[in-house]
């Protein structure tokens, strides 16, 4: 028992409701804003200690026992995601400071972020199925009105299909939960994993998971991404990163979860499958990425590209691979806010987002050329910034499980990840200046701080991985024996 | 009793589906409400219908009715009717903003 583990998701909660009150007091929302996610990133970073120490965290909710009641589970891969979405919303809240407008701030910005973050850290959090599906839904309520917040005619177009999206995949996501249950009698996560281990997964077990496979793809944006592009691209800058960089990741989180504690019976069937998605991803990804000349389009398809990379290391089943995973999975969470913050400074400053339009502006702007040039870097993998180790033991664990073709594939797709970086640092920023300084749009006033802090976030992570890389490797052992899940929860 | 209202699950899905492939925006929001209650009716089916008895503590009868389903339910639906609150406003400021309820219509604006 370890009540440390409710209030990642009580704090954001409690301060989001208290907010609502103090609408018109922006000064104190911002402050108080930013304890929250102070405070959830100092609580993170204990939890993350405490579970190096004594393994697995466990909250049993109202001291109702383990299948029974509702269970909080801390293990080393949710501490880790925890201390990041910290990190990443920091950053993205301080951006918004400073752009996202008086009206905006009026139309409970603030609640709403913190509800996102609540959301995203419960479903992190918890051990149960149909708690995850609340979860989902609290962040996905707040995501709908972020991503319409403001209300001009391209948002409101885009977000009615990223709602409508989002609600059939929420009832596809109840009806397996209703299989699930009606065969095996239990929602626990734990519970789940112990009775289809003694009952074996038999065909309508793995037909259940790849439902929940579909769902969680929809989510994650695991080749079912159409509606990604449009929707990450309306709306403002700061939302739109903390989406980038949060979202599609709590999907990300669900396949692994799902697929290394309760449905691992079968990898030659389920794995192999998330194999070939992941492939037709990155594929599809790279030449959206390569293909567009829009801004915000090149950056939302590397954010497709690396959701198929880091599926990748889960389908191999080796401690290399789920390490890969686990290093890229923080890494691609700082790095696309990051870019998206500069993306979307680039477009503050110039008041477009076509790549032609935009020329030379490293001249007088080269803290943010320089600091755009380290993201694509470590994006490609360079070491040794952040993306290196985990494509190194991506690669590793595809070809030590001998699925060459999708290493192959990975490897490919980070050339066309080089290639669209490439392409914006050489159309944005170098080549003639055609902007004077008085002739912009904005200023970077305060923009900036965000963005310096998130690249020193990310050079950390990539030259401080040697102090990672301890508890990196405990949760990658976590993930491949579920044995350690189930006994910390039923002790 | 189980099987009937898997039917009914399914007719209710079928109607669901229907409407949401429609253009005009109210009958998609009318078909997502329908699938969310034909998802209800199958999780309250997943449970079994036993017509048992409350599951009380200390009374003493053989059957008890499934008591979770019902509390999901209840978490299902409640979500459900915020979401569609949301989209039904959502929808209204869509038809203010582009004069047109049609999905077809709302494509090809100056942005796409």
């Amino acid at each position: 028992m370890n009540n440390l583990l409710i209030t990642p998701v009580v704090i954001p909660l409690f301060i989001g409701m208290v907010l609502i009150i103090f609408q018109r007091n922006i000064k104190l929302q911002r402050v108080l804003s930013l304890v929250a996610l102070l405070a959830t990133s100092v609580i993170s970073v204990l939890l993350m200690n405490q579970i190096r120490n004594d393994g697995i965290q466990t909250l049993q909710l109202g001291g109702w026992e383990a299948p029974f009641g509702i269970s909080f589970v801390g293990d080393m891969f949710s501490a880790l995601l925890l201390l990041a979405t910290s990190v990443v919303s920091i950053c993205c809240l301080i951006y918004a400071f400073s752009s996202i407008g008086r009206k905006q701030e009026r139309l409970y910005f603030y609640p709403l972020f913190l509800f996102l973050v609540t959301g995203v850290n419960g479903s992190f959090l918890t051990g149960d199925l149909f708690n995850l599906y609340v979860f989902f839904e609290v962040f996905l309520v707040a995501s709908y009105v972020l991503i319409t917040m403001g209300g001009d005619k391209r948002q409101l177009g885009e977000s009615l299909k990223y709602i409508f999206t989002n609600i059939i995949s929420s009832a596809f996501f109840l009806i397996g939960i209703a299989y699930l249950y009606s065969m095996t009698g239990t929602l626990n996560l734990a519970h789940l994993s112990i009775r289809i281990a003694e009952v074996g997964q038999d065909g309508l077990i793995t037909t259940v998971a790849f439902l929940f496979l579909i769902v969680f793809a929809l989510k994650a944006g695991l080749l079912l991404y159409y509606w990604l592009p449009g929707s990450y691209s309306v709306p403002p800058t700061a939302i739109a990163s903390i989406f980038a960089a949060l979202l599609t990741k709590v999907g990300i989180y669900a396949i692994f979860r799902m697929f290394t504690l309760i449905f691992y019976h079968e990898p030659q069937i389920t794995h192999l499958l998330i194999g070939i998605l992941a492939a037709i991803t990155m594929v599809l990804g790279g030449l959206g990425a390569i293909g567009y000349w829009d801004l915000r389009k090149i950056l939302t398809f590397n954010v497709v590209i690396s959701v198929g990379f880091i599926m990748a290391g889960l389908v191999t089943l080796t401690p290399a691979g789920i390490t890969g995973s686990i290093y890229y999975l923080i890494h691609d969470m700082l790095i696309k806010a990051l870019v998206f913050l500069i993306g979307g400074t680039i477009i503050h400053l110039t008041g477009t987002s076509n790549l032609k339009d935009i020329s030379g502006l490293i001249r007088l702007h080269p803290q943010l050329g320089w600091m755009f040039f380290i993201a694509a870097l470590s994006m490609v993998g360079i070491p040794p910034l952040s993306g290196f180790l985990g494509k190194v033991f991506i690669t590793q664990g595809t070809f030590e499980a001998g699925y060459f073709w999708l290493g192959g594939i990975g490897l490919l797709a980070s050339l066309f990840i080089l290639y669209s970086m490439i392409k914006i640092f050489m159309n944005a920023f170098w080549g003639e200046t055609t902007l004077s300084a008085e002739e912009e749009k904005g200023t970077t006033k305060g923009l900036l701080l965000p963005i310096a802090l998130l690249t020193i976030a990310s050079l950390t992570l990539g030259i401080g991985a040697e102090g990672l890389a301890g508890y990196v490797a405990q949760a990658a052992e976590e993930l491949l024996n579920p044995s350690l899940y189930i006994n910390a929860v039923f002790d | 009793m189980e099987t009937l209202i898997v039917i009914l699950v399914g007719i209710l899905v079928s109607i669901g589906t229907y409407l949401i492939l429609s253009r005009q925006l109210l009958r998609i929001v009318l078909g997502s409400s329908i699938l969310s209650h034909a998802v209800n009716l199958l999780i309250i089916t997943s449970g079994g219908l036993k017509t048992g008895s409350p599951p009380l503590l200390g009374e003493k009868v053989a059957t008890y009715t499934d008591a979770i389903p019902q509390a999901l339910i209840l978490t299902a639906i409640v979500i459900n009717f915020a979401v569609t609150a949301v989209v039904l406003v959502l929808c209204y400021r869509t038809y203010q903003n582009f004069g047109t309820d049609d999905m077809e219509q709302l494509r090809g604006n100056e942005h796409e």
